[in-house]
């Protein structure tokens, strides 16, 4: 062995390769260290069942360094922990488990603290407190060799949250507004899919943005699960033979695999070759690769799902309104699937017209309900979009190219085990599995917005039809009256019944006049009528009477009269003006009581 | 005259009930015999094709229906100002006419000469009692008749082989003008196409035969199928149809012998029940080993449609309807100059005619 060779630490290691987690330029590095953040609070009031409420700070120190501030009320972190969590890399809870989180690896926010170190030379400062518990901070720095926390300070505070941690970050960055890859654009999408949390962002230009949560309701919180044997790597599985307590093989295959029992675990080790009591840590690389192909030959019912935390449509449209103001909103959640033994499950929203108004799609990919911001066209779920014939669903769209609509597209992977293209998390690999349940949770969302479409189009042309109507009933009612040599008709009544308006009409003969209120709408009206004669009605100047009517109904209203009309048509109160003929509409005391 | 007026009442009753239908707050409408092959029967008393009895109703509340509406009010009133003053038009100068009348006015010369049709279904008038005329459509007679027409300047007799040139005698417009005074025909026959009404006159078979030869031009003018009536029934002359062995050729026959679909309100007035078919048949283009054509798509949708006409619904027909689906082939009446010129005359038309027993062997 060369003497030059030499073991470097883990931390050395990212530390030359600052761009496998996300580091790779200034304005992406300031996202990065947000993002580790913001998830590492999402996933822990997740767990812990809290409503998030999270305010992110970025303040401007120098031209090109910022400080990042952090802050979630959270379940707080055990004091012993923190040094930990915060100052070693491959450290976390979530490494060995199972289930749907956004951190998967253990290496997020540590590796924030190190490139902070890195950039700034600056340590991070970490103040926390759990329900009960006294508050306490902490200044880190990782030591690189070692790959260990480096506790500069630790110190008992005053705070005034019941619980929660804060993590304050100084980096070196780039701060860039209103991109699709921006912190902002980030916190934007990440409070769409995380319609429970509300996120409150105040940017170096002291702006503050506030996302509002649309629901008040926490996720429930994804169950963990054991492995299933068909997503298992020979290495893990080597791992979990030395350290599990299972005495026998057997007892190891159906205590820490799901879906496994008596039956199939006898018939793994009888495909393997290998005796149900074999001692698990005996077994070498040889025999676990057999058991491995054992794995694979023998038919096992999926992984459990309940794992999986979606979203849910109901909450994605919500979201997608309340972001968008668009004019159609739809969503859908597909049933949960597999992919090499993992369960996932892929989420697709859209959103259309209303305050989206160019006519460029944007899209909003999403893992465990992580935005993801990079490497959109290298993304299954972009593949997945723009595999999909937009054209049937009445798009404009160029062949593999993203469809041409003043709309936004949602799509959202969830599984224990996203594969990502890279560890730095920024687009999910093309996996066949998952590009056809992106692309059918896409088409029903497709065939959803030509449904609204074709409707609006046929309510327009109804519309256009009826304006023309409208022309051409007074130009026949005047022919024809003049054909048949007679007064000329009135055509407004048959309009008003055409239209479903309410029409109402006055025939006088002599001093004696007939109101008729018909109804032609499919509601029932309460109204209220009034006339006015220079001579007097029953004694007073104006006369009111309040009438009901029922649809498809006509009322009459009989009275006597002196003089003249004041009024040249009756005069009608509490009802819209669109939804009258033959009378003025008027607005005096009725109303309130009248609707 | 006095027809005129009625018929002038019968349109006026027409305008008045959609006034009225307006003034009492309800939506316009207008029943019509619906005119498709599914809404025609055959009246056993006069042997041709009428409406039934399905009517559909144009209301003004669709957009078509108040278009229709708006028309026929215009034309209502045109016809209403052209009786008064004692004037005609004829259906093209009508279409033209309607170029003043804003919304009104007509797309096509189809579409008012459909609303023409309108009013004589809803009336039970013809368009001549609206003075509205078709154009001349220059169809001709030849043969041993002689004719009285009244025309602008005085009452003319007409012999129409010996007072005419090759081209025959032109039938007017209004064919109930006419008077046949004298005659020496056995038998009409109307012909399809030009060239071969133009071959027969050349091979002398009016006179040969003493046969009428009615020139169709292809699908037959009202006053050209008035005439074949007239002739069947006031001069008993049996009437016999040449055409092109094709489905457009059997649909000219069809409303020469049972009355056309868009004119069946006035098929017994214009139809020849007796009327008989020559050819050009399926069979013969087998039994004559006739140069054909290749049948179109669209010819075997024709003939399809012909399966279901409740006119072609005989044995007859039927079978040379899926002879000819089955030749896939189809031939014209020239077609028999396969075997020289006077082929026609001399073979063909009289065997088919013997065969018909309008000659006799």
């Amino acid at each position: 062995m060369s003497s030059e060779h030499k073991e470097i630490s883990i931390a050395e290691f990212f530390e030359k390769n600052k761009h496998i987690l996300g580091y790779s330029n200034p304005s992406k590095a300031l996202i990065t260290c947000v993002r580790e953040a913001v998830d590492n609070s999402l996933d822990a009031c997740e767990e812990a069942g809290i409503l998030p409420d999270i305010l992110v700070k970025i303040t401007r120190v120098s031209e090109n360094t910022f400080r990042i501030v952090v802050e979630d009320n959270g379940p707080g972190i055990d004091r012993e922990h923190v040094p930990r969590v915060f100052g070693k890399l491959l450290y976390g809870s979530r490494f060995h488990a199972i289930k749907q989180s956004r951190g998967q690896q253990g290496i997020g926010i540590s590796s924030a603290v190190l490139y902070a170190q890195i950039t700034t030379g600056k340590p991070a400062v970490v103040t926390s407190k759990v329900e009960g518990g006294k508050a306490y901070r902490f200044e880190i720095m990782i030591d690189t060799k070692k790959n260990e926390p480096e506790i500069l300070r630790e110190e008992d505070v005053e705070w005034y949250s019941p619980h929660g941690t804060r993590i304050e970050l100084e980096v070196r960055g780039s701060y860039v507004r209103e991109r699709k890859q921006s912190v902002l654009e980030y916190l934007k999408e990440t409070s769409v899919v995380n319609p429970h949390a509300k996120i409150t962002f105040i940017s170096p230009d002291g702006e503050v943005f506030e996302f509002d949560r649309v629901s008040d309701v926490p996720p429930e919180p994804p169950k963990e699960i054991k492995p299933h044997p068909h997503g298992i790597e020979i290495g893990t599985l080597m791992a979990m033979l030395k350290t599990t307590k299972a005495r026998d093989l057997k007892n190891f295959l159906k205590g820490e695999f799901v879906r496994v029992g008596d039956k199939i675990s006898e018939e793994i080790l009888q495909k393997a070759g290998l005796s149900p009591d074999l001692s698990p840590s005996s077994l070498t690389r040889e025999d676990a690769e057999k058991l491995v192909n054992a794995f694979r030959e023998t038919d096992l019912l999926p992984p459990p799902i309940d794992c999986l935390s979606p979203i849910g449509s109901q909450l994605i449209m919500k979201s997608l309104m309340q972001e968008y103001s668009p004019e159609f909103v739809y969503a859908v959640t597909r049933k949960p699937k597999v992919h090499s033994g993992h369960p996932f499950l892929v989420e697709a929203g859209i959103a259309y017209g209303g305050s989206l108004r160019e006519d460029k799609v944007s899209v909003l990919r999403f893992a465990n309900k992580i935005p993801l911001l990079y490497q959109q066209s290298g993304c299954a779920l972009t593949q997945a979009i723009v595999s999909v014939n937009w054209k049937n669903y009445g798009l404009q769209q160029s062949k593999n190219e993203l469809p041409v609509a003043p709309m936004v597209i949602l799509v959202h992977v969830a599984s224990t085990n996203v594969p990502y293209v890279s560890e730095s998390k920024e687009a999910v690999s093309t996996v066949p599995e998952i590009i056809d349940e992106a692309k059918l949770a896409l088409q029903e969302c497709g065939r959803k917005l030509k449904e609204y479409l074709d409707r609006k189009v046929s309510i327009q042309k109804k519309k256009k039809k009826e304006e023309e109507l409208m022309k051409i009933l007074p130009l026949l009612a005047e022919k024809i009256s003049e054909v048949v040599e007679k007064e000329k008709v009135d055509p407004e009544k048959v309009i008003a019944r055409i239209m479903g308006k309410v029409y109402i009409s006055r025939a006088v003969n002599g001093n004696k006049a007939v109101v008729e209120i018909s109804n032609f709408s499919n509601s029932r009206k309460r109204l209220r009528i009034y006339e006015m004669c220079d001579g007097g009605i029953n004694g007073n100047r104006t006369a009111k009477w309040d009438v009901e009517v029922n649809p498809g109904e006509t009322e009459r209203i009989e009275y006597e009269f002196s003089g003249k009309h004041v009024n040249s048509r009756p005069l009608v109160e509490g009802i819209e003006k669109e939804l009258v003929a033959g009378a003025e509409v008027v607005n005096y005391e009725y109303g309130e009581e009248g609707t | 005259m006095n027809m005129e007026k009625k018929a002038l009442e019968a349109l006026l009753s027409i305008a008045e009930s959609i006034y009225d239908q307006l003034k009492n707050g309800e939506i316009p409408e207008v029943k019509i015999s619906t005119r498709t092959k599914y809404n025609i029967e055959f009246n056993e008393e006069s042997e041709v094709w009428v409406y039934g009895d399905r009517t559909s109703t144009r209301t003004a509340k669709t957009l078509k229906g108040a278009y229709m509406m708006l028309r026929m009010a215009y034309v209502m009133g045109f016809i209403k100002d052209q009786l008064r003053i004692n004037k005609s038009s004829t259906l093209r100068e009508l279409y033209y006419i309607s170029e003043n009348w804003g919304p009104a006015k007509f797309d096509d010369q189809s579409d008012s000469d459909r609303l023409i049709e309108d009013l004589e279904i809803l009336t039970a008038f013809q368009r001549e009692h609206f003075h509205i005329r078709p154009e001349e459509d220059g169809a001709t007679v030849i043969g041993p008749v002689r004719i009285r027409e009244e025309t602008r300047r005085g009452v003319r007799e007409i012999h129409c082989q010996d007072d005419v040139g090759e081209g025959g005698y032109q039938i007017p417009v209004n064919v109930d003008k006419l008077e046949f005074v004298d005659h020496d025909a056995k038998f009409v026959i109307a012909i399809e196409t030009g060239g071969m009404r133009d071959r027969l006159v050349e091979n002398g078979f009016d006179e040969k035969f003493n046969a009428i030869i009615v020139h169709l031009k292809g699908q037959p003018a009202r006053s050209t199928r008035r005439l074949l009536k007239r002739l069947n029934t006031e001069l008993d002359l049996p009437v016999v149809v040449f055409t092109d062995g094709d489905p457009w050729s059997y649909r000219i026959y069809a409303s020469v012998a049972y009355g056309s679909i868009k004119s069946a309100h006035l098929s017994e007035y214009l139809a020849t029940p007796s009327a008989m078919f020559v050819g050009i048949r399926p069979t013969d283009i087998v039994k004559y080993k006739l140069p054909s054509d290749k049948l179109t798509e669209q010819d075997i949708k024709a003939l399809n449609a012909i399966l279901t006409d409740p006119r072609f619904d005989t044995d007859f027909w039927k079978a040379e309807v899926k002879l000819q689906l089955d030749l896939k082939k189809k031939s014209e009446q020239q077609a028999l100059a396969k075997y020289g010129l006077d082929y026609v005359t001399d073979v063909y038309l009289p065997e088919r005619l013997t065969e018909l027993g309008v000659l006799k062997a």
